[in-house]
């Protein structure tokens, strides 16, 4: 089972790269005044039929050959309605996918965040011609995380090299405590 | 306190790197090098696959073998997740089952670099009836 955040944005991100988007923001936006979380992941893939954007959370829906079932986004709306919130996706065929999910921020079955800035790495390290955007809001500021800054600076070096690796997952850490994310 | 890291900072980390063989160069040629694939499907995520993808990451930098490491969806596999596909240079791919990062290092240490073959192999037909 998705044990906290970090694990359903790899899950929801693969559906993305399966849709062939270029391009793929993943944002938080913590609220303590309204007590909220929100987890909107953003894609410009080929987007979802109408007809199958209906049962897009019915876990006997999928898209994929290799089986019947496909547990990604219920489990993800399961996630969310137990902490008193909701799951919504979006979809326009030819221009992409949004998924937009909230959480109760206080409540107790909201999972923790887990390794958000390893798995958003992960995810740029093994998909270099991906462009992803990660931002993160809390009361206390916001943090922006763009491949595209990350590219030009590595100025021709690739992304996918482990010392990179290693330095974006510190630095991306380093930045969301400034900010003070929840756990 | 120290100074929280920016993108500035990446330049070190790149004055490092230099001399060695950057990873884009590697992926002129992938077939000359060590390419493992993690499934990253809900079942491959659930079992644990980033652990497994992060630790092949770190010991192929820390072992100094070339090796490019990637994600690929649900191989069909679930009850064996985490999956992994290992392609050898100039070898057919093999999937490992069960991968953990005792596994990952078995494999790394007598596959990767001895070509002897570990437990957990998941036999694989790419010839499909369809396909031949």
């Amino acid at each position: 089972m998705m044990k906290d955040f970090a694990m359903h944005i790899m899950d929801i991100v693969q559906n993305s790269i399966s849709a062939g988007a270029s391009q793929i923001s993943v944002t938080i936006t913590e609220s303590e005044a309204d007590d909220s979380l929100k987890l909107v992941i953003a894609d410009n893939g080929k987007g979802i039929p109408a007809a199958m954007l209906e049962k897009v959370t019915d876990p006997y829906t999928t898209s994929r050959t290799t089986r019947k079932v496909g547990l990604g986004l219920p489990l993800l709306k399961q996630h969310a309605e137990s902490t008193g919130g909701h799951l919504s996706i979006a979809s326009e065929e030819g221009k992409g996918t949004v998924a937009e999910a909230s959480f109760g921020l206080s409540h107790l079955d909201r999972q923790p965040l887990g390794d958000v800035a390893g798995t958003i790495v992960l995810l740029a390290a093994a998909n270099p011609e991906r462009r992803f955007i990660y931002r993160h809001t809390t009361p206390y500021g916001s943090y922006t995380f763009d491949t595209d800054e990350v590219n030009a600076e590595l100025d021709g070096m690739s992304i996918s090299e482990a010392p990179v690796i290693r330095f974006l997952r510190e630095m991306i850490e380093e930045n969301l405590k400034e900010i003070k994310i929840s756990g | 306190m120290g100074q929280v890291k920016s993108l500035a900072d990446l330049r070190k980390i790149k004055e490092n790197q230099q001399g060695k063989m950057s990873l884009r160069e590697k992926s002129n040629n992938p077939e000359s090098l060590v390419q493992v694939r993690v499934a990253m499907a809900t079942c491959g995520i659930a079992s644990g696959a980033k652990q497994v993808m992060d630790f092949f990451i770190e010991e192929f930098d820390k072992r100094n073998i070339q090796a490019v490491v990637t994600q690929t969806g649900c191989m069909g596999y679930c009850f064996a997740e985490p999956t992994v596909e290992v392609t050898l240079p100039g070898k057919e791919p093999v999937v490992f089952g069960y991968v953990d990062a005792k596994k990952a290092d078995d494999i790394i240490e007598k596959y990767v670099k001895n070509g002897e073959l570990v437990e957990g192999i998941i036999p694989v037909n790419y010839e499909t009836i369809e396909k031949k």
